[in-house]
């Protein structure tokens, strides 16, 4: 009788232990960007100066605001890659796959393919500790991940500078992702908790979605990059300086959102905020740009 | 070695302690399932629950903010996959027509209020009953878990809800793996919606509109409490593919933040 007890109860505690439970994640997921439209836009991305909902500290609000799209155009930063927090910022969808030990058949190791701007990302699952502090960083940076009741969560430490918006809010190298993959039928959601202390006042929570694609599978890196003549000098650095910035007023001139909201802030994520924005908002006429509709979100 | 490994090793020595143990640590990592068998098979679907809903959510709104917080501009679209049907109705969206003929609930329907700056509060009405007040237009849903009594009929705003826990291990597991049986989501599908709004400003989903849930929660370190939302709407009449949005949640410690307010068109 002791052994098939014994049998079971191991049955059960392999089960319900973290580093065992999983479930499969491999697989081409394409990204449904409807949930953040505006910043997961491919080609330009968000608008200038359109820091709402980041709860942003001061200083890194005056950085951004300095922030010319030019830069991207610089030969030095043309090819550079984005620090992994941009798999939540980034308008494409994800490769997964896992490494497994070759004697058992373990998962060591889950991989996410990179992008043509973003370098692959390997989260280790064999329990071996993050670097030091003063390891370097780099732009993969260095992630870990255990299963939370087939949850699969993961900590990235290590990333080099980076952005949390694509349109100059920087992240610093002290930030820090935790990730977690929370998958249902055909849908991958993936939330994050990004938490900086150079850049902002509390953790920034963002949230995609994706689906699993029924195509061929997605390449795991993009063409190489050549830099070339954009018409940026070599060592110039495209910027505005304080209190120059001309898209201040973007936001308002476009979709009548008041400066004070634009500039972010821990406040303007929250339901209260709106009773601020009575008194200043009035629905625009139309739209006039970028305005999507029928046939612009065919699936991939 | 790490200490679940030498319990494992103990008791494949034959060691009672170490299976008392494990026995223990089972029963601890599975509460539901051991409540649920010392009761049979009349567990329900609030004592099965594997994570606790109830409380007040605060929405945090950190992307899509300028269509979320507020009613965009006619004519902004984007982020819809729609059909030219949907742009030919959204086109003609008035607000003081709206307003003048007391619609203006159309922007708080069950297949856009998990996504508008809001307060939840969240209860088990009966053991196999959730309801979820919304103070943003004050709106409640309620999540019937098991058959609905009262299927089909009238349409309403929020429309019938029908839940279930679903197990995550039902996807495929890598060969040599195990999936933990205990792991379980909320899933929510919703019908017998009226015509309302997936966006403030007009886009329209119609009376054969789907719309499919699935909530998660996660816990930080430090004990706050997050809710994510998935939602998928499916509509043939007025989106070429299916809309699939995602919302986060706060818990809060109570109920100082809840402001109901009416439906509005702004």
């Amino acid at each position: 009788m002791k052994r098939p007890a014994t049998g079971a109860l191991l049955v059960l505690m392999i089960a319900s232990f973290p580093g065992f439970a999983q479930i499969d994640l491999s697989g081409s997921w394409a990204a449904r960007n409807y949930g953040d439209a505006l910043g997961n836009r491919p080609g330009p991305g968000p608008s200038l100066v359109d820091y709402l909902g980041i709860p942003l500290n001061d200083s890194a609000r005056e950085r951004a605001l300095l922030y010319s799209p030019s830069q991207v155009s610089m030969p030095e930063r043309m090819c550079s890659l984005y620090a992994p927090v941009y798999i939540m910022l980034g308008p494409f969808g994800l490769k997964l796959s896992n490494e497994t030990e070759p004697l058992n058949g373990t998962t060591i190791a889950w991989k996410i393919a990179g992008w043509e701007d973003m370098a692959s990302i390997t989260i280790w699952m064999d329990g071996r500790p993050h670097p030091s502090k003063n390891a370097p960083h780099d732009a993969n940076g260095f992630t870990t991940g255990v299963w939370e009741d087939d949850v699969l969560t993961t900590l990235t430490t290590h990333m080099p500078p980076g952005v949390l918006r694509r349109n100059g809010v920087a992240s610093s190298d002290q930030a820090t992702m935790k990730l977690r993959f929370f998958r249902h039928d055909d849908l991958l959601t993936l939330t994050a908790r990004i938490e900086d202390p150079v850049v902002l006042t509390e953790p920034l929570s963002l949230v995609r979605t994706f689906q699993l694609s029924e195509g061929p599978p997605f390449p795991g890196i993009g063409a190489p990059c050549v830099p070339g003549d954009e018409g940026v000098p070599v060592a110039a650095v495209p910027h505005y300086l304080p209190g120059k910035n001309p898209f201040l007023e973007e936001l308002t001139k476009k979709y009548h959102i008041p400066v004070e909201a634009a500039l972010g802030g821990a406040e303007t994520m929250y339901p209260e905020y709106r009773k601020k924005l009575k008194q200043t908002y009035a629905i625009p006429d139309r739209c006039t740009s970028n305005c999507g509709g029928p046939g612009a979100y065919p699936l991939r | 070695m790490s200490p679940l490994l030498s319990l494992l090793g103990a008791v494949k020595r034959g060691s009672v302690a170490a299976l008392f143990v494990l026995a223990g640590l089972a029963l601890v990592r599975f509460p539901a399932y051991a409540q649920g068998a010392a009761r049979g098979p009349e567990a329900t679907p609030k004592a099965v629950a594997p994570f606790d809903m109830t409380g007040y959510w605060v929405s945090v709104i950190t992307q899509n903010w300028r269509l979320r917080m507020v009613t965009p501009a006619k004519g902004d679209y984007i982020g819809i996959p729609m059909t030219p049907a949907a742009k030919e109705i959204a086109d003609q969206w008035d607000p003081r027509k709206q307003e003048a003929s007391g619609e203006q609930c159309k922007g708080y329907g069950a297949a856009l209020i998990m996504t508008l700056p809001e307060r939840l509060h969240i209860a088990w009405q009966d053991d196999r009953t959730l309801k979820m007040d919304i103070d943003s237009g004050m709106q409640a849903r309620i999540f019937h878990f098991g058959r609905l009594e009262r299927a089909g009929g009238k349409g309403t705003l929020q429309g019938d809800s029908v839940a279930e826990w679903v197990p995550r291990h039902g996807h495929r597991v890598p060969p040599g793996t195990r999936s933990n049986p205990a792991a379980l989501y909320l899933k929510v599908t919703t019908t017998n919606m009226l015509p309302a709004y997936l966006r403030k400003n007009g886009v329209p989903y119609s009376a054969n509109a789907v719309l499919t849930e699935y909530y998660d929660l996660s816990r930080e370190p430090d004990g706050e409490e997050w809710l994510f939302v998935t939602t998928k709407v499916e509509d043939p009449v007025y989106l070429d593919n299916p809309l699939i949005l995602a919302s986060q949640f706060k818990k809060e410690a109570g109920s100082s933040g809840w402001d109901p307010m009416p439906c509005s068109v702004q």
